[in-house]
């Protein structure tokens, strides 16, 4: 790669009195990629954010973005980026318009070319009816739409976005991620952060997992995923009465399996694709009847898990992502 | 690879950014301020509906037990409300600032390429512009109670730039709690505590000479009774202060201009140093 990465953070600390929000996180975003800040809630995902836009000041360490130093350049490094906040950072009280001619006019843009801007970005984020009403009228999606909108409204290369689906429900949630895509797919680099494995999964590139202000991991969601162990066998039995047969034919096949009576499941070790036929040849012969048998590859959850002893959602559910379903 | 394509696409449909001047920014903010005001005009029962009211209960209710030496007491009156209307603007700035600053206003407009003190401009013009519409409401309701601008047009408007003067100097102090307090409800909490001593304890609603001595002195050195006392003297509403009143009410328009560069000499660097350090996390 010949360009310049599009951000940058090289080192960057920021302690509060005695509290390290983060310590020392460095990664490199290249352009036109989407890289998801991954962590639970008060992992110094937001305190990264707001370092590399600008908004705070590092205790140590800086960072670039579009090749632009945070500490020596700010104000170059406002002109190239747009920043989505966690919370929508609308002004509820003036209209959507009004919205985006206030940043239009600090951006000091040309009025045409904002009033032109304005009808595309309304016209995309599906506003048009809403324009001339006060934002605080809208929707917690319309919100986060319009947030957005302002964002884009100098045409950033570079978007931040911190959390940009908290809160949103599921279709709102989808509707932003397609729209995310779509300035990827024009050349915008992203940097989201997330606390939905789902959602980093979904959208990064490249994803960087922070804990307690540090990065515990690093890479492509499939590498991640690896990183987790290995893959498994999940059997679920059509008569409950065959529990203890089936796990004692599967222990021969597999050094530790797992049982849930209840919901007559099992799950086994497994390196591969190879064990899983093993185990199915195993019940084909023993005549056991099975609803269900596949293959479950570690979710990024189960990653999460993995690194940090903790989940990273609270009472979110390991979503198994499975492969191979035979019933 | 796609990162080639997007070094010639994405700047390629950038439109020019030309970062504003302070002045522009601010008044900017200073539109965007105005139309919330216009949007809910609700906001200026602060300083309209509530100070009439000041006026018509002081004027008409207590207003004839209080002896006024050389006036009537709502000549007497009106210059002590407005002063106390324009004491209210450093809580409107620090409400406005801190719901601001709670909302993620503040860092959005800092995520942009803008002076950051575009924020504490706007923010006290549009406040000062706010109390005026106060000072302006009680200049109305007064001519029609029967006060008068008696002395001429200039020291009739020297006076109101005493006002304005007087209401920048509190701005700061407004923005002082503004940037260090972290809900709206907190300020106005604060800012009342402090406003209503402020304004009681001075000459605005009855002459201090009634007062106990220690608080009479408290009251005399108050900077608002040198203002109240100023506005007075330049309106023609009543008699000069008593012969035995503390120095600052003898000399009161300099010494309202002296309080007002003094009180913005303190509170101005503990202002901006709150609002930078809020501004650093």
């Amino acid at each position: 790669m010949t360009t310049a990465p599009a951000v940058e953070a090289i080192d960057l600390a920021k302690h509060f009195g005695a509290t390290r929000a983060v310590d020392g996180v460095s990664f490199v975003v290249p352009e036109g990629s989407v890289l998801g800040l991954l962590g639970p809630n008060g992992a110094g995902k937001t305190t990264l954010v707001r370092m590399l836009t600008t908004l705070s000041v590092p205790t140590s360490g800086t960072g670039r973005v579009a090749g632009f130093d945070i500490l020596r350049q700010p104000t170059e490094v406002r002109r190239s980026m747009g920043l989505t906040g966690q919370a929508a950072t609308v002004d509820e009280i003036l209209t959507g318009r009004e919205n985006l001619k206030l940043i239009g006019s600090l951006y000091g843009l040309p009025r045409k070319y904002v009033k032109d801007a304005t009808e595309r970005l309304f016209a995309r984020f599906d506003l048009v009816d809403a324009a001339d009403r006060m934002a605080k009228t809208y929707s917690g999606g319309m919100r986060r739409r319009l947030d957005l909108a302002v964002s884009l409204l100098a045409a950033p290369p570079i978007l931040f976005l911190d959390e940009p689906t908290t809160g949103l429900d599921p279709q709102s949630r989808s509707g932003l991620w397609a729209v995310l895509r779509e300035l990827v797919s024009e050349g915008t680099t992203l940097v989201l952060t997330t606390q939905y494995l789902e959602e980093a999964d979904h959208l990064a590139d490249e994803i960087v997992v922070v804990d307690k202000g540090r990065v515990i991991a690093a890479g492509t969601p499939t590498q991640l995923k690896d990183q987790a162990g290995q893959a498994s066998v999940v059997v679920t039995l059509t008569h409950a009465s065959d529990v203890d047969r089936a796990a004692e034919l599967m222990s021969s096949c597999s050094a530790e399996v797992h049982v849930e009576r209840g919901s007559r499941r099992l799950t086994a070790q497994a390196g591969g694709l190879g064990d899983m036929t093993r185990i199915a040849a195993v019940f084909e012969t023993s005549g056991i009847e099975l609803d269900d048998l596949g293959l479950a590859r570690p979710s990024l959850d189960d990653v999460f898990l993995h690194l940090t002893g903790h989940r990273a959602e609270a009472g979110g559910a390991a979503d198994l992502t499975n492969e191979g379903v035979a019933s | 690879m796609t990162a080639v394509q997007a070094t010639t696409r994405a700047p390629a449909a950038r439109p020019p950014i030309s970062p504003p001047t302070l002045l522009r920014a601010s008044s900017t903010i200073v539109w965007r301020n105005l139309l919330h005001i216009r949007r809910m005009p609700e906001m200026l029962l602060d300083v309209t509906v509530q100070s009439v009211m000041f006026v018509l209960l002081f004027a008409y209710v207590f207003g004839g037990a209080i002896a006024v030496r050389g006036a009537d007491y709502k000549e007497f009156l009106l210059p002590g409300i407005m002063v106390q209307t324009m004491v209210f603007s450093s809580a409107i700035v620090a409400m406005g600032l801190t719901s601001d600053l709670q909302k993620g206003i503040v860092d959005r407009f800092k995520s942009l390429p803008i002076a950051r003190s575009a924020v504490l401009v706007g923010r006290s013009i549009s406040s000062l512009i706010h109390s005026s519409i106060g000072v302006a409401v009680m200049a109305l309701t007064g001519l029609l109670i029967g006060w008068r601008i008696r002395n001429g047009v200039v020291d009739g408007l020297l006076a109101f730039l005493l006002l304005l003067l007087f209401g920048f100097a509190l701005i700061w102090l407004g923005i002082w709690v503004g940037s260090m307090m972290r809900t709206v409800e907190a300020v106005q909490g604060f800012m009342f505590t402090v406003m209503f001593p402020l304004t009681f304890v001075a000459n605005t609603f009855a002459p201090p000479e009634s007062m106990p001595a220690w608080l009479r002195a408290i009251a005399e050195w108050n900077p608002v009774s040198a203002v109240t006392q100023a506005c007075r003297e330049l309106w023609g509403n009543g008699a000069p202060a008593a012969a035995d009143a503390a120095w600052p009410l003898q000399h009161p328009v300099a010494v309202s201009i002296g309080w007002s560069l003094l009180l913005t000499a303190v509170f101005a660097p503990l202002a901006v140093s709150a609002f930078r350090r809020r501004s650093r996390d």
